[in-house]
């Protein structure tokens, strides 16, 4: 079985369950996906599986490599090629769809997107300090403060919280509940929200921790 | 947005009573106690309307014995099974707060002839 699917993010909305509480949901436009490329331990080392996102409009603006390398599996057009882990057993072949089916409803997927850009963003925005005083002859407003001690270590320690880029960064949301999946519309509806902005696309696995399965080592 | 409605066309309800804010209404709401529900009627005052689609809330205000009771309901939750349009009131606002701190007579709403 191929353990996940290509994504593009809809939406978030709301919806009741069968008792009536309210259910957060983010809807998901996942697949249909086509199977462009197998990789196997015998020639790549490591076993996999390359997918494409399948649009509804298919983009004509693909380079010639590009489109050389989908016409190999008999894929017509795609913008974006994501890898998933796969057990060589499986029948899946290059230029074979796959489909929202492959999860089950009340199952845990995790989501793996690109966050929104916040931009270089301060300190108090980043990590949440809280600045300095506004008032009584303060002007340290929303800088940080002290970074470190003299001349021991006579340096800044590493991972300090510092001003920086904020978003548009990888991120993944683990965990979440499929609450519902339609397949004549390709949409996945999980439980809370994921990574990035509408029509941003994301990767969708079967979640890494399960509780079934009790060491990955194994 | 068009492929948001796909998703949310199913949930919503489109036997709602076209009621406004300041109408009177009795909102049957399923209660579950244990594993018995009931219906219970909930009568008073359209105070508010708020959001769209899935989202949209209304409040009901009505007077327990001399108590004011609130209550937000969503607009298209399961747990309500029917709304009743009672009567029509006459308002000249979109939120009715001010009922909140009138007593009364003072706290009616003018119905409409």
């Amino acid at each position: 079985m191929v353990e996940g699917l290509i994504g593009k993010k809809v939406g978030m909305t709301q919806i009741f369950s069968e008792d009536g509480s309210v259910v957060p949901v983010t809807v998901i436009k996942a697949g249909p996906c086509a199977v462009v490329q197998k990789k196997s331990e015998k020639k790549e080392g490591y076993s996999a599986v390359q997918l494409a996102f399948m649009e509804d409009k298919l983009s004509k603006k693909i380079s010639k490599p590009l489109k050389g390398h989908l016409d190999k599996a008999g894929v017509s057009s795609s913008r974006i090629l994501r890898e998933f882990q796969f057990d060589d057993s499986s029948e899946v072949q290059p230029g074979s769809q796959l489909f929202v089916d492959i999860f089950q409803e009340g199952e845990k997927v995790d989501v793996i997107g690109t966050s929104k850009g916040k931009g270089f963003a301060g300190v108090m925005r980043r990590w949440g300090f809280h600045g300095g005083k506004s008032t009584h002859g303060s002007r340290t407003y929303r800088k940080p403060g002290a970074i470190g001690a003299s001349a021991t270590p006579a340096k800044v320690i590493k991972g300090r919280k510092l001003p920086g880029q904020m978003g548009h960064q990888r991120v993944k949301n683990k965990n979440l509940q499929v609450v519902e999946t339609d397949k004549d519309n390709n949409f996945l509806l999980v439980k809370g929200s994921i990574p990035g902005a509408k029509g941003d696309y994301v990767m969708i696995k079967k979640a890494y921790f399960r509780p079934e399965k009790k060491s990955r080592k194994e | 947005m068009n492929q948001m409605n796909l998703v949310e066309e199913k949930q919503l309800k489109k036997d709602l009573p076209p009621f406004r804010v300041g109408d009177t209404v009795n909102v049957h709401v399923l209660i579950r106690e244990g594993d018995k529900t009931r219906v219970q009627v909930f009568k008073g005052h359209v105070i508010s309307k708020r959001g769209s689609g899935m989202s949209s809330t209304f409040t009901v205000r009505k007077n327990s014995f001399g108590v004011g009771v609130e209550r937000i309901f969503p607009m298209h939750s399961k747990m309500i099974k029917k709304i009743e349009l009672v009567k029509r009131g006459r308002v000249r606002k979109g939120k009715l707060y001010y009922l909140r701190k009138l007593k009364g007579k003072a706290a009616k709403v003018k119905e409409i002839r």
